[in-house]
């Protein structure tokens, strides 16, 4: 593994090397630097500024030249001294890069893991459901969502995610057409997903669309999106379902010492909640990565506790419970602030431009209300793309999986269907979509460009387009560097993960 | 799928020149002949892709879109039935707003209704339909150069590589692992930056960065196919490695090269017109789909037709060759399609 490892990285980097050299050649020919300069109506002023322009970017120098001193810089960040070169306009490369890359990589990350976490779960439902309405329905949205640009996509979210919902959140009361046209939606797509016999089918769509529309007519009468909180009665009850729902995935809902393990490990992370009510009220993320820690442990030993025979399957229901019931105290907590920063950004919650209200002061609550408002139209529309091709690959991978001659077997030696599909058919399933993961990755990070472009955010984006519409090579490769060494990381983690579900791999 | 389908077509294929044996799978009695009609693979392949409904619907819409365009405005020496050029600017007519009417009379409209400025006018007075179809041509025009390109160098390079091997493989494996490490997006933004911005030589400098991943498949394909036994004979009778890679090797290779060439051409499309969208596509005078939107993102709350009317073209493009590719995918190996048991 290690030796693997190292191989890689070794290789990776090299592959980095030669594409650096690429991407400098090509943006420093890929236009003139003094061209706006030559518009100078003064002779000397233009003489001087091109002057300028020529030694700061050493434009008498061959470019393999050019290149090579920039690498020299680039080396020193290996021993601590990094010097990336500075911009047509003389700002360092170094500083402007930390904010950007900061600004950038939370866009990206959060996109990646709810594409992935999306598609797999929506790709695997279908496949399940090979030839149904369900499935049908959702291969011609993954193809439309294929076939959408991404500007097009954010200019529309501007309009209908953000401004209308802004005005809509003023008074937030839904019509009743809209309601029912929710709740027939909601009965649609429960009884397609669960399927059955038509009469079962049936039963699910009534219940779905009455629950619906019941629940919403309730949030709509007491005005909850103006003022959305959760309680601790519903909290309580969200948790226990979260601990209910890992174990029947897990283990299945017979198996009463995992879900005796889960509920504990719920009623663990709950109780830790009230003890540590004082310091959540301003946390900082340190505090909160030391909780998920605690709940991590926390779940392991319930699971251990109770788990007799089946530990392992209980220590894993344990740690998942004990983080959705974390999970949901955080969204609690989240939804408790929304009202204060409501009135402090003046109803105007979800943001069309930037990445954040500049100067925002206010709880650790508050702080990431505001960040999430702002991340959440550009996630939407980077999703939507990636989001269909994992739904793709996964729902042919899983297909593929299920016509294995194991699962017949599997099946005839009296496996439950809920043991076949997660157990046996999931896990190599999963296979291919790492692979794919690590391709998108770099697709996500060119659609991260065009979505920062239309919601001005002055993250990486900027820097790339702007130094190539000015043939400005070293903001670009600072730029490059660091999407180009995400990328090579990601390719690593999904061969990695690759050996990991697939013993037959192995990594030498 | 009726019974009288042909079983499926085992796949890779194996020489092309030998014909599959299609059987009726009927209960051979009395009163029925038992009949064996042979047909070669491609006819195998080409009822399978016509019999799939998504697929044909896409080609018609498709073949629409591209006739329309053509036809309307006219391309090069064809004159247009569409009296307006996109060039031409006038006075607004009602704000530039569409005169496209589908709506009936009874529901407040005037029935099925061109008028003069069925897409409405930009702001300079231009008219968006004949812009439209300008952009149309162009996006269209530039996809197809670049799928051309990319599949020509992408199946070239990766034929050669993977047929002789050695130090040509290990330079342009090499090659590929550098360019893919790349994001696309970037790469082909910083190629189209130092381009002229003409539509001919976007698609060419494009399809020069599009082809790694195409050539990564045929060469995977090639190494397994050139120990076959056939491929064995062929040398054996002393073909030249030219002739061998034409003539034994490519036909087993075509569905891979095919079902690839419509993917490149559907992610080309959201290509141009997100680099157009930049300001490294397509330059103006000259438009194109994505320039027609990036000009007019800001327009929407007050003039959305000229948000609305490009971007349907765009969506309505990429996913009828989507669906052709898709289509031709389930053609060329129906093993996909089997229903689980």
């Amino acid at each position: 593994m290690g030796v693997f490892i190292a191989r890689r990285v070794i290789i990776s980097f090299f592959t980095l090397l030669a594409a650096t050299l690429i991407v400098y050649v090509l943006v420093a020919n890929s236009g003139d630097p003094l061209e706006e300069l030559y518009g100078i109506a003064d002779g000397n002023q233009r003489e001087a500024a091109i002057e300028a322009r020529t030694a700061l970017l050493n434009l008498d120098q061959p470019v393999l030249q050019r290149y090579l001193g920039w690498l020299t810089g680039a080396a020193g960040c290996l021993v601590g001294a990094c010097d990336l070169g500075q911009s047509i306009a003389g700002q360092d490369v170094t500083t402007l890069l930390p904010q950007a890359m900061v600004t950038t990589l939370r866009l990206v990350v959060a996109s990646t893991l709810l594409a992935v976490v999306l598609g797999v779960t929506v790709g695997i439902v279908s496949a399940l459901r090979q030839y149904t309405g369900f499935d049908y329905s959702v291969t011609f949205m993954a193809f439309l969502f294929f076939s959408l640009p991404v500007f097009w996509v954010a200019v529309l979210l501007k309009e209908f995610g953000a401004i209308r919902l802004n005005d809509w959140l003023a008074d937030p009361v839904i019509p009743i057409p809209v309601l029912v046209v929710v709740a027939l939606l909601s009965a649609g797509i429960w009884q397609a997903v669960l399927g059955g016999p038509p009469r079962r089918r049936l039963v699910v769509a009534g219940v779905a669309a009455v629950a619906t529309g019941a629940v919403l007519a309730y949030l709509s009468a007491v005005r909850w999106f103006a003022q959305p909180a959760l309680g601790p009665v519903l909290v309580i009850v969200i948790s226990l379902a979260w601990a209910v729902a890992v174990t029947f995935l897990v283990a299945g809902l017979s198996n009463r010492r995992v879900l005796f393990a889960a509920l504990a490990a719920t009623a663990v992370a709950l109780l830790g909640s009230i003890v540590l009510a004082p310091y959540l009220t301003d946390p900082t993320w340190g505090f909160l990565g030391l909780c998920v820690v605690g709940l991590v442990l926390a779940g392991m030993a319930a699971g251990f506790a109770l788990g007799g025979l089946d530990r392992p399957q209980a220590m894993r229901a344990g740690v998942f419970s004990a983080l959705l019931a974390g999970g949901t105290v955080f969204t609690d907590y989240v939804l408790f602030a929304f009202g204060d920063y409501y009135d402090s950004v003046n109803g105007r919650v979800v943001k069309t431009i930037g990445s954040g209200t500049p100067n925002f002061t206010g709880t650790f609550w508050e702080r990431f209300l505001d960040q999430t408002t702002s991340l959440v139209l550009p996630t939407a529309a980077l999703i939507l793309i990636s989001f269909a091709a994992y739904v793709r690959y996964t729902r042919s991978s899983m297909l593929e999986v299920l016509n294995m001659d194991y699962i017949r077997t599997a099946r005839a030696k009296g496996l439950t269907e809920r043991t076949v599909t997660v157990r046996h058919a999931f896990r190599n399933a999963l296979i291919p979509v790492t692979t794919y993961a690590a391709i998108d990755f770099g697709a996500v990070i060119g659609g991260a460009v065009i979505t920062e472009t239309v919601f001005g955010w002055a993250g990486m984006g900027a820097l790339f387009r702007n130094g190539l519409a000015n043939v400005d090579p070293n903001p670009v490769m600072g730029f490059f560097v660091v999407t180009g060494a995400l990328v090579v990381v990601f390719n690593l983690l999904a061969d990695i993960a690759y050996a990991y579900l697939d013993p037959r791999i192995r990594l030498s | 799928m009726s019974n009288l389908d042909p079983p499926a077509a085992p796949t890779p294929p194996d020489d092309p020149h030998v014909t599959q044996p299609a059987v009726t799978t009927g209960e051979p009695g009395a009163d029925f002949e038992f009949t064996v009609k042979a047909r070669t693979q491609w006819e195998l392949v080409l009822r399978r892709f016509l019999r799939h409904r998504g697929a044909m619907f896409a080609v018609f819409t498709l073949l629409l879109i591209v006739a329309v365009s053509v036809s309307s405005i006219g391309y090069g020496p064809i004159p247009g039935w569409w009296g307006l050029s996109y060039l031409q600017t006038a006075s607004t007519v009602d704000g530039g707003r569409p005169t496209l009417d589908v709506l009936p009379a009874f529901v407040d409209g005037d029935g099925l209704a061109w008028g003069q400025h069925p897409f409405g006018q930009d702001n300079a007075g231009r008219d968006y339909f004949a812009l439209t179809m300008r952009g149309v041509q162009q996006s269209l025009l530039i996809a197809i150069l670049v799928g051309f390109f990319s599949t020509l160098i992408g199946a070239t390079v990766g034929a050669m590589a993977g047929y002789f091997g050695g130090v040509v493989e290990t330079v342009v494996m090499r090659l590929t692992d550098v360019v893919i490490a790349i994001p696309l997006l970037i790469l082909a933004a910083v190629v189209a930056r130092g381009t002229d911005g003409s539509a001919a030589s976007l698609g060419l400098f494009l399809g020069l960065v599009t082809w790694t991943s195409l050539a990564r498949l045929v060469r995977g394909e090639v190494l397994s196919l050139k120990e076959r036994e056939f491929v064995e004979a062929a040398r054996a009778l002393g073909a030249s490695p030219f002739r061998i890679i034409t003539r034994h090797i490519l036909p087993n290779v075509v569905s891979t090269i095919i079902v690839s060439a419509t993917l490149v051409i559907a992610s080309a499309i959201l290509l141009e017109t997100a680099l157009s969208f930049l300001g490294f596509g397509v330059q103006p005078p000259d438009t194109s789909l994505g320039v027609l939107i990036s000009n007019y993102q800001t327009a929407f709350a007050t003039r959305p037709w000229l948000f609305w009317f490009p971007g349907l073209f765009i969506i309505g493009i990429a996913l009828s060759v989507n669906f052709i590719g898709d289509g031709l995918r389930d053609a060329f190996d129906p093993r996909q399609n089997k229903v689980r048991a």
